[in-house]
């Protein structure tokens, strides 16, 4: 069916609501990516078999006492608590049961979908406590999910559930109620800032855009979320894609564009497909294509596989991409605002930046305002990993402290370990340090203590982590994603990429800190892009942040979280060596030497440090130091 | 010399897709999906095809890094490396895989080839860290010791 003007779409959507409303139980099993990893496709189908063999037909009505109901079961996005998937959440009682099994189903469906009751065994629990449902969570509960709302509510692969939450209400209030000039106007008020890394006010780049002589014009979507420990856009992607789609189509509107491209990595196969399924369903209804609602107004949608460089995440080496070329940043001016795409003027803006223009358009630049700082509205989704109690997928406003992420949010360090550093921003981005704990996570503060938001992933790092040997990891990272047009980042990053790898084995010397710094200054000052600027920046803040864990690496060859092989030294220790001369066969260099029944002792100069005797030592008699 | 259906596959390709250089990029994945490699061969034909330079299309083609211009082995097997996976320690599971496969740094398939063994940058699947894949499958938390036995059946069902 095609919605030829605005009161179908109006009444479809009160249809869709309707619908909805009339399903008094709804099963939503998450079908994110990492929910599906955990076998939630599997739990999905059981329940579909379940309620049909309740109610003869899936989503048809089931006798519950006197009341008659409908229960729907919906494969939904990612809820964010990657954690503790496979995550099923039962409405209207909204029960969250964590880490389920196929065995669990039996028990869901009975005591909660039936009887409305809680399995408590299968919910969250801390301290003691049992919190039913997922708004009780500590997790959730500190959230603000606005750009998050429906992740995780809504079956992501039906275009009607879409509609009966909002979706595309606000492109039909632009469309039929703003002039472009006033859409634009509005994103401008609200002092909306693109959220995949610098932070540039999205309406000046509309305004710039519109501005053009060129007619001609691209909207692009940057969804090639390519910073290792990020993966918001995805679960957006996946979730909810048409408020991401709606959110484009504002665009497009505002800039009168009539073509638009979703650049998307080839490594979230998922999101393509859900995002291909939102589009169709979408031209389907007309909401995409020509003369959309009986308007004046065209736009076509795209979608471009990336095919694995980073670099591509860089908006002139993106539109390369979509060109069919290789992906490589060009020098600018032109911006991609007067020649990017085709060489024409082009709105290219992240996934989680359209995410956020649909709820503008509805509810204000105003309200917009009154959410997070006055310098960085709206809230930020951060992906919170690495060595934290809760991981996943978290949205919180702007300008809420490190401390209450990690310790309210993420629930304190796994292990009962101590906190040693967060790794923001990605390969461009730097290390906060306990010292940066109450610091203000917006824009602006984070790039005076030398980070960036970048994308928004969090990763976690306890004191068993070396900063050495991280700063190492991102260095190998972008040189090997540096596309080698420009010198500074292809040799500069080389460079200092093997005075990283001489340092972890152990054959650094002090002048190698200045070379680093010396050859960091350079490279930030005369990269051609983001990538290259920003590829020192680990290291740097590395070495400014934990610079005695450097000197002890070079000076004393010693690594105290004991990860650098090549800094180890085997020691055998003699209270519980037995003498049995196990370790001396196994050893292959035969370094460890000793009389049967005394303790044995390894000889460092000939130990290669293959572990041999430590992993077969039948008495934990050996250790690493 | 490949066999004529390659030739007549690549073409449907390009039908569908449509004979234009911006459609370089989506007809390469096509073909790497069709054959898990990209012919050599077929990419002369494309570049021949879009009527651009057989060099342009190499060069593009070896750009981006999902593209192999040789044959993969039945189970791809790739270990994430990304920052949370690296710091949740996914280097030991790729050095296990590394010895029990019997590669190297620059040998990424196994003789019979059954696998092959890649790392990625990563899968988008940090709460899941350290994440492997195998065939697109996603595992979580794996640990050698799992990805081992995993390995080990894999091996036993092709026997």
């Amino acid at each position: 069916m095609r919605l030829e003007n605005r009161t179908q779409l109006d009444m479809l959507r009160e249809d869709c609501v309707r619908r909805r409303n009339a399903e008094t139980r709804r099963i939503l099993v998450c079908g994110g990516t990492g929910c599906l990893a955990g076998g939630s496709q599997q739990i999905f189908e059981k329940m579909k078999e379940l309620t049909a063999a309740y109610c003869g037909n899936h989503d048809i009505q089931v006798e519950f006492g006197e009341e008659i109901a409908h229960t729907g079961v919906k494969k939904s996005g990612c809820h964010g608590f990657c954690e503790m998937g496979p995550l099923v959440r039962i409405e209207p009682f909204n029960y969250l049961y964590l880490k389920t099994n196929l065995e669990d189903c039996e028990e869901i469906f009975q005591t909660s979908v039936l009887a409305g009751k809680p399995v408590e065994r299968l919910m969250y629990k801390q301290d003691d406590k049992v919190y039913q449902t997922e708004e009780e969570i500590p997790f959730y509960a500190r959230q603000t999910r606005l750009v998050l709302k429906n992740c995780g509510h809504i079956d992501a692969e039906h275009i009607e559930e879409a509609l009966a939450v909002g979706d595309y209400q606000s492109f039909e209030k632009a469309l039929f109620e703003m002039p472009p000039e006033e859409v634009i106007r509005i994103i401008s008020d609200s002092n909306l800032r693109g959220r995949g890394g610098a932070g540039f006010p999205t309406g000046r780049k509309w305004t710039q855009v519109a501005g053009q002589k060129e007619k001609t014009r691209y909207v692009v979507c940057n969804g090639d979320e390519g910073d290792p420990g990020a993966f918001m856009d995805r679960s957006v992607m996946e979730g909810d894609p048409h408020r991401m789609i709606e959110g484009m189509m504002i665009a497009a509107y505002a800039v009168q564009a009539k073509e638009g491209y979703i650049y998307v990595r080839a490594e979230y196969p998922l999101a393509v497909k859900r995002l291909e399924i939102a589009i169709e369903q979408a031209e389907h209804l007309g909401l995409l294509g020509d003369n959309i609602l009986g308007t004046d107004f065209s736009f076509h949608l795209h979608i471009n596989r990336g095919a694995g460089a980073f670099v591509c995440g860089e908006g002139s080496a993106l539109t390369a991409s979509i060109e069919g070329k290789r992906g490589m940043p060009r020098v600018k001016p032109p911006r991609t605002v007067e020649q990017g795409l085709f060489g024409k003027p082009t709105v290219l803006n992240n996934v989680e930046t359209y995410a956020n223009v649909p709820m503008i358009i509805k509810n204000g630049a105003d309200w917009y305002k009154s959410i997070g700082l006055a310098t960085s509205p709206g809230t930020k989704a951060f992906a919170l990993t690495g060595n934290v109690n809760n991981t996943g997928l978290i949205e919180v406003p702007m300008g809420i402290t490190l401390r209450e992420i990690i310790y309210d949010i993420g629930g304190g360090i796994k292990d009962g370990k101590k906190f040693k550093a967060v790794q923001i921003g990605g390969p461009s981005g730097g290390c906060l340090t306990e010292d940066d704990l109450d610091c203000s996570m917006d824009f602006d503060s984070l790039k005076k203590i030398g980070a960036m938001i970048g994308s928004g992933g969090l990763v976690v790092m306890d004191d068993s982590t070396c900063m050495v040997e991280v700063a190492r990891f991102f260095m190998n990272f972008t040189q090997r994603e540096s596309c080698g047009k420009c010198v500074p980042c292809r040799e500069g990053t080389k460079r200092m990429l093997e005075i990283m790898e001489r340092i972890v084995h152990g054959e650094g010397q002090m002048s190698d800190l200045d070379e680093l710094r010396e050859l960091a200054d350079m490279i930030e000052n005369t990269a051609l892009c983001g990538l290259g600027k920003g590829a020192p920046k680990p290291v740097i803040s590395a070495l400014n942040g934990f610079g005695d864990e450097f000197r002890e690496h070079i000076e004393e060859k010693r690594c105290r979280t004991h990860v650098c092989q090549d800094l180890l030294t085997y020691k055998i220790n003699p209270d519980k060596c037995k003498g049995c001369s196990k370790c001396a066969r196994n050893c292959p260099a035969d370094a460890i030497t000793g009389e049967l029944k005394h303790p044995y002792v390894i000889d460092a100069m000939k130990c290669l440090k293959c572990g041999a005797c430590m992993e077969g030592c039948p008495f934990g008699a050996i250790y690493q130091e | 010399m490949l066999d004529q259906s390659y030739y007549d596959k690549t073409d449907a390709i390009i039908q569908l897709r449509g004979k234009e250089e911006r459609f370089l990029i989506p007809i390469i994945q096509d073909i790497q999906e069709a054959y898990t490699y990209v012919p050599p061969e077929l990419l002369d034909y494309v570049a021949d095809k879009l009527n651009i330079s057989e060099a342009k299309a190499y060069s593009v083609a070896s750009f981006y890094e999902n593209f192999s211009f040789e044959a993969k082995g039945k189970y791809v097997i790739r270990v994430c490396d990304g920052t949370a996976c690296h710091v949740r320690k996914s280097m030991p599971i790729l050095e296990a895989l590394t010895e029990n496969l019997g590669l190297s740094k620059r040998k990424h398939t196994t003789d019979d080839q059954l696998f092959t063994l890649e790392t990625v940058s990563c899968l988008g699947a940090c709460g899941l860290a350290p994440a492997v894949t195998v065939n697109g499958k996603v595992y979580p938390k794996m640990t050698p010791e799992k990805m081992l036995s995993l390995v080990e059946q894999l091996r036993k069902e092709n026997e």
